[in-house]
């Protein structure tokens, strides 16, 4: 196998802030018109003044922790200055050489062990804006131009080039989301909440950047390519030229770009307008306001419910779910909770393209609780349960009505009994054949309950009842 | 030394274009800004660098959402606009 070294870099938007990084305008842009969440701070214009946003600061910091980095005491912004139209002044607000913070890790799981990938540091910048074209880039004559993501605020994450696989990549960034989320300062599913660019190189070949990748499912995408595309060239004898790429998200391919600037061409140079940050105050803020990281809430969960590994390691994967589950174990029995909401709930939801925070407005975890309740109490059979579920979530409606509507309340054992009863007494012929040897009789009984119950009763069950109430 | 080559990058970089004179000219000037600059290299190297003048830190805003612009504020200076958005060149990759 070839070797192959991953590195990435990864914009993850603070987009649980309610303002810009460097100016007041409100963060909720999207689904709004362009260029309606703008001032002249994010536009660009001449002597409008930044200033930082502590929240923003602090968001970042928390991550830093998270993510065991070490928090810089003293940070500064810089200037990057580079020509594109997304960015009004020319030059975007980063860091460069004073990040907030230098080095930490995130441990993922890869076939069973356990892997630490190493960060190089996490640092502060802003959004640019967002360009689009009329029709196709290729022939589209102009850009389109729509600031109010412009100067949103932005954490770059840099890992050290350890990853070898595009699986590994993508554990990592699942891992990294995850953690992002338990902190509340990221929604990963709100469009262009993270971005990622990665360095690929295979043994023996330069070492390529793939630019633009927008979305998780991408980054494996893009990098299999890579993988592929480079091994190809190496086989055939080529060498890999050390270049930028750009993923193709419509095609799932990625293609050569015009060289940019070097690193020396971005002139960085520390921002005038703003003044350095001293961290250690703003860190001892932050400390006692971290919440509980996925680790410690799969054990506790394993510990305070009961709950196996197997369940509560998939349980904490999605903070949303997490929460929904407690909620939920609140009334009945957790074990019960765990393996409704984790083998079926969570795969319709998934089904459906929706969130265990969309699932709470649709069905709150108190009506999942009564529903699990009924399930618990045997009025109503495991198929019922995934119709009600279904149904609910499809149409809406009142858990109860829905069981009424479609009769899933189960029949009580003392009915079914009665129904046996007289199904014995009405078909003496069939009970005689029974007796006298003939098996498939009782099949014939089985079919009368439940042709009495419209079946609601369980043939299974009802034949058991049957042979007990014969023998 | 700063050779003429890296005038036209620099002035690439900013989007000007100069003439052969006014490449020669600013070539000598950057060179005597430089050594200007250089005089810097005599300080002793465990001097914190300035990363600015003024004397303040911890300068925040609160997290609260404020007035922004009407999308016709925000495009009134534009040349180039189209439907609420700025017209930018096309840029091709």
């Amino acid at each position: 196998m070839d070797e192959v070294v991953i590195g990435l870099e990864v914009h993850v938007q603070l987009n649980k802030l309610r303002t810009k990084l460097f100016c007041s305008c409100p963060l909720n842009y999207h689904h709004s018109p362009p260029n309606t969440h703008v001032c002249p701070v994010c536009l660009g214009m001449p002597g409008a003044m930044p200033v930082i946003n502590k929240e923003a600061v602090k968001a970042a910091i928390k991550v830093a922790i998270a993510l065991n980095a070490e928090i810089q005491p003293f940070t500064v912004f810089d200037r990057k200055n580079y020509f594109y139209p997304d960015l009004p002044r020319g030059f975007q607000i980063s860091q460069y050489d004073r990040p907030l913070a230098l080095g930490g890790y995130v441990t993922i799981e890869l076939d069973g062990e356990e892997k630490r990938i190493k960060l190089k540091r996490v640092h502060m910048e802003e959004d640019p804006g967002k360009l689009s074209y009329r029709g196709s880039i290729t022939t589209a004559k102009y850009s389109l131009i729509d600031y109010n993501r412009s100067g949103a605020p932005l954490l770059e994450i840099v890992t050290e080039p350890v990853m070898n696989s595009p699986k590994e990549a993508r554990l990592f960034l699942n891992k990294l989301r995850m953690i992002l989320e338990y902190l509340d300062v990221f929604d990963g599913d709100l469009e262009g909440a993270m971005r990622v660019d990665a360095n690929i190189s295979l043994k023996g070949g330069g070492r390529v950047e793939v630019k633009n990748i927008s979305s998780f499912k991408g980054v494996e995408k893009a990098l299999s390519y890579e993988v592929m595309r480079q091994k190809n060239l190496l086989q055939r004898g080529r060498i890999v030229t050390r270049e930028t790429r750009h993923f193709d998200e419509a095609r799932n391919i990625t293609v050569t770009l015009r060289s940019k600037e070097e690193e020396q061409d971005y002139r960085y140079f520390p921002e005038p307008d703003l003044v350095p940050i001293l961290t250690e105050e703003l860190v001892k803020e932050v400390e006692g306001t971290l919440p509980e990281m996925p680790e410690e809430k799969r054990e506790r969960f394993k510990e305070q419910y009961g709950l196996g590994d197997n369940y509560a390691k998939v349980l904490i994967l999605d903070v949303k779910m997490a929460d929904y589950f407690e909620d939920v174990a609140k009334y009945v029995s957790p074990k019960l909770a765990a393996s409704w909401i984790v083998d079926v709930l969570r795969g319709e939801l998934n089904y459906r393209g929706w969130n265990f925070l969309k699932c709470r407005e649709v069905l709150s975890p108190e009506e999942f609780a009564r529903l699990m309740k009924y399930f618990e109490e045997e009025r109503i059979t495991e198929k019922g349960v995934v119709e009600v579920i279904r149904t609910k979530l499809d149409e809406g409606g009142d858990v109860e009505d829905i069981i009424k509507k479609k009769g899933l309340f189960a029949i009580p054992k003392e009915e079914i009994v009665r129904f046996c009863k007289e199904a014995i007494e009405e078909n003496p012929k069939a009970v005689q054949d029974y007796l006298g040897g003939k098996k498939q009789a009782l099949n014939f009984l089985v079919g009368q309950v439940m042709k009495k119950t419209r079946g609601r009763a369980d043939p299974g069950e009802t034949a058991k009842m049957l042979e007990e109430l014969l023998a | 030394m700063v050779s003429v080559e890296e005038v036209y990058h620099t002035a690439e970089l900013a989007k000007i274009e100069i003439s052969g004179e006014e490449a020669e000219k600013f070539r000598k000037e950057f060179e005597s800004i430089l050594d200007y600059f250089n005089i810097l290299d005599e300080v002793e190297e465990d001097v914190e660098p300035t990363f600015q003048v003024l004397p303040l830190r911890n300068v925040f805003r609160e997290d609260k959402p404020g007035e922004c612009l009407s999308q016709d504020e925000a495009l009134k200076n534009a040349t180039h606009k189209e439907e609420g958005y700025f017209k930018g060149p096309r840029v091709v990759e």
